[in-house]
């Protein structure tokens, strides 16, 4: 069973992001970039599937910039077979990435596409659900656990109110939720190994997708400064000014 | 071979977070109950940590002494005992086998030190004989194809969770100097093997030392380090392995002054006297720059010691100002981190009263400050003459 991991590349979750001084754009500049936590995640559950001996080969998948490779570096230590970088200069975008990934699928045919809920940059939670639709599969969004019986993928996923387990017909699209595992650290020794894996790299036309941006940034800044908090007297005050102040309540 | 940036870069990273997520919030609990958790100690053999320093045809990463020295400054942002559990894999409990060793002894042992299945120990200081280490008192003496051995080391590290002893003993008795001694590598098992109760240490909780005598122990002539062809010439392995040793913890002291300041530079700006952070006061000031400038002094020095070493020039001399300064330097640093914090430096729930323990051994094992000093000018009068 083949299992298709595809990770970005995001600014550090350690690291404090602030705007660029003209509003345009988060500032990158020289930050600490990693892969990111849902997708490192992700990456450990198919690792621990294989493991089981459920899955025999994992692809760890990457699209945007060419330094994406030192994330699908981190995925091979982690555990991938092989990694494959769709590179491209532009600012991708969800409905770019699920379209890319679906003319991959073409190709690689996996069994399973097991990929991060969200990114941590952009928190737009759309790619997976966007695959699922792009090719017609069964998805199990927020997964929670996930397991292989008689060729279906059971998913616990995380919902409003509590867990709810759907049982999927394969191929399948999962995203993984923060409590699917706890990702391991790589080895020092397969960290070095990782650089003899195979690396392929490969563009968006080449695949057939336009991958130019549907949507514009206009402005990013910092949320509003919260001020410091007074204690009232009593209930009575209390609502009076969450009524007259903050004109919070009627 | 040297590793390319990004794999550097890869696994710096990666002992980073080890050492941030998984040892810094186990200070306080080892240095309290005096022992690290097992899963710990397991943690760290997966990731590898006992293998840096190890050739890869035998299971370790084979990093050069830069490479090493890198790794080593991130482990020294937490507590020095869990560097000691690996330590001895990586330095004078291994490299003598690495650089002396016959192609039997490094395939045997070095994938089991590699792994850390196999805890080697480095048995040379005596009761009697510290610095002055080619005094060397244990005796071997020649029965059959075997050597029996007698005397008593002292405070040899990690002899209590070891299951291999390199032993220096006197193989030759008419020769009271360095060139009567050889250098054994003892299977912890072997019968007449005795260990002392740990000594109870200033700092490094966690990290034990104790003594190891050795009573009418009989060990194979094969295991010589070298096998018989070196008999005599133990003392000259274990000058080998000092060079890349004293330059490993002079970029340990690196680590632990890099912490040091960090939790100074921390505190300061959080702690308020006279209605302004203490970090705006230009004499505390004075001490964080001080601390800051010395701290990458000694960095420079290593990673130029590193890599002097390892373009395969003399580093003898490099190696000693490397261990003198550093040590030196990070002594200075944490009693200044001390002083930052004022009263509550002095408390045990703060870090830096610990590391202000914990880092005074570095000017003391591996060669006093004063044996580096000496080795420092008697290079330098040597070529005067």
């Amino acid at each position: 069973m083949k299992v298709l991991v595809p990770i970005k590349r995001v600014v550090d979750y350690n690291v404090k992001v602030r705007p660029k001084s003209d509003g345009s754009d988060a500032d990158l500049a020289n930050l600490k970039m990693s892969i990111n936590p849902f997708c490192e995640i992700a990456v450990e559950e198919a690792v621990r599937l294989r493991e089981k001996g459920a899955v025999t080969e994992i692809v760890a998948v990457s699209i945007g910039m060419q330094q994406s490779q030192e994330q699908l570096r981190t995925a091979l230590a982690l555990g991938a077979d092989r990694a494959i970088l769709i590179s491209t200069d532009l600012a991708v975008e969800p409905l770019a990435i699920a379209k890319c990934l679906k003319a991959l699928m073409d190709s690689e045919k996996p069994d399973i596409v097991l990929l991060g809920k969200q990114a941590i940059d952009g928190d737009n939670n759309q790619t997976g659900q966007m695959l699922g639709a792009f090719t017609g599969y069964a998805q199990g969004t927020f997964a929670s656990e996930l397991t292989l019986e008689d060729g279906r993928a059971v998913v616990k996923r995380e919902v409003d109110g509590g867990l709810q387990t759907v049982s999927l017909e394969l191929p399948a699209i999962v995203t993984s939720d923060l409590r699917l595992n706890e990702p391991r650290y790589a080895s020092l020794p397969n960290i070095m190994k990782a650089k003899r894996k195979p690396l392929d790299t490969m563009t968006p036309e080449e695949l057939g997708v336009d991958v130019s941006p549907r949507t514009q940034l206009i402005n990013v800044r910092l949320p509003a400064e919260r001020v410091a908090g007074i204690i009232v007297e009593d209930v009575a005050t209390l609502v009076d000014k969450l009524k007259n102040e903050a004109k919070v309540i009627s | 071979m040297a590793l390319d940036q990004e794999t550097l870069e890869q696994l710096l990273s990666t002992v980073r977070r080890f050492v941030s997520q998984r040892l810094m919030p186990l200070e306080a609990q080892v240095d309290e109950e005096d022992r690290i958790p097992p899963t710990v100690v397991s943690e760290m053999r997966e990731l590898g940590l006992f293998g840096l320093t190890i050739p890869q045809a035998y299971g370790g990463l084979g990093l050069n002494t830069e490479e090493e020295c890198r790794v080593i400054m991130e482990i020294g942002l937490t507590s020095p005992a869990f560097r000691s559990v690996f330590g001895t894999n990586n330095g004078i409990g291994s490299q003598g086998i690495v650089m002396d060793g016959t192609e039997e002894q490094k395939n045997h042992y070095l994938p089991l030190l590699a792994s850390g299945d196999v805890i080697g120990s480095f048995a040379l200081t005596e009761p009697d004989v510290g610095s002055d280490s080619g005094a060397v008192k244990t005796k071997a003496v020649k029965e059959g194809d075997h050597y029996v051995l007698n005397g008593t080391k002292r405070y040899t590290t990690n002899a209590s969770s070891a299951q291999l002893f390199t032993v220096f003993a006197r193989t030759d008795a008419s020769e009271p100097g360095a060139r009567g001694v050889s250098a054994f590598l003892v299977d912890a098992n072997t019968p007449g093997i005795v260990l002392s109760e740990p000594y109870k240490k200033m700092g490094q909780k966690g990290a034990h030392v104790c003594d190891v005598t050795f009573d009418d122990c009989r060990v194979p002539q094969a295991n010589i380090i070298g096998g018989p062809d070196r008999l005599n010439k133990g003392f000259e392995t274990a000058m080998k392995t000092l060079d890349r040793g004293r330059i490993h913890i002079a970029a340990l002291s690196v680590g632990c002054a890099r912490r040091l300041i960090d939790t100074s530079v921390t505190y300061a700006v959080e702690r308020k006297q006279f209605g302004k952070p203490i970090a705006e006061f230009q004499l505390l000031q004075g001490m964080i720059a001080d601390s800051q400038a010395e701290c990458y002094a000694a960095e420079c020095m290593v990673i130029d010691a590193a890599r002097r070493r390892d373009a395969g020039l003399p580093a003898t001399m490099q190696a000693s100002c490397c261990k003198l300064f550093a040590t030196e330097m990070v002594g200075k640093v944490a009693d200044r981190a001390v002083q930052i914090h004022g009263g509550a430096g002095y408390m045990e729930e703060y870090a830096v009263s610990r590391f202000y323990r914990d880092v005074r051994l570095f000017r003391i094992y591996e060669g006093t400050s004063q044996i580096q000093q000496s080795i420092i000018a008697r290079n330098l009068i040597r070529a005067a003459r």
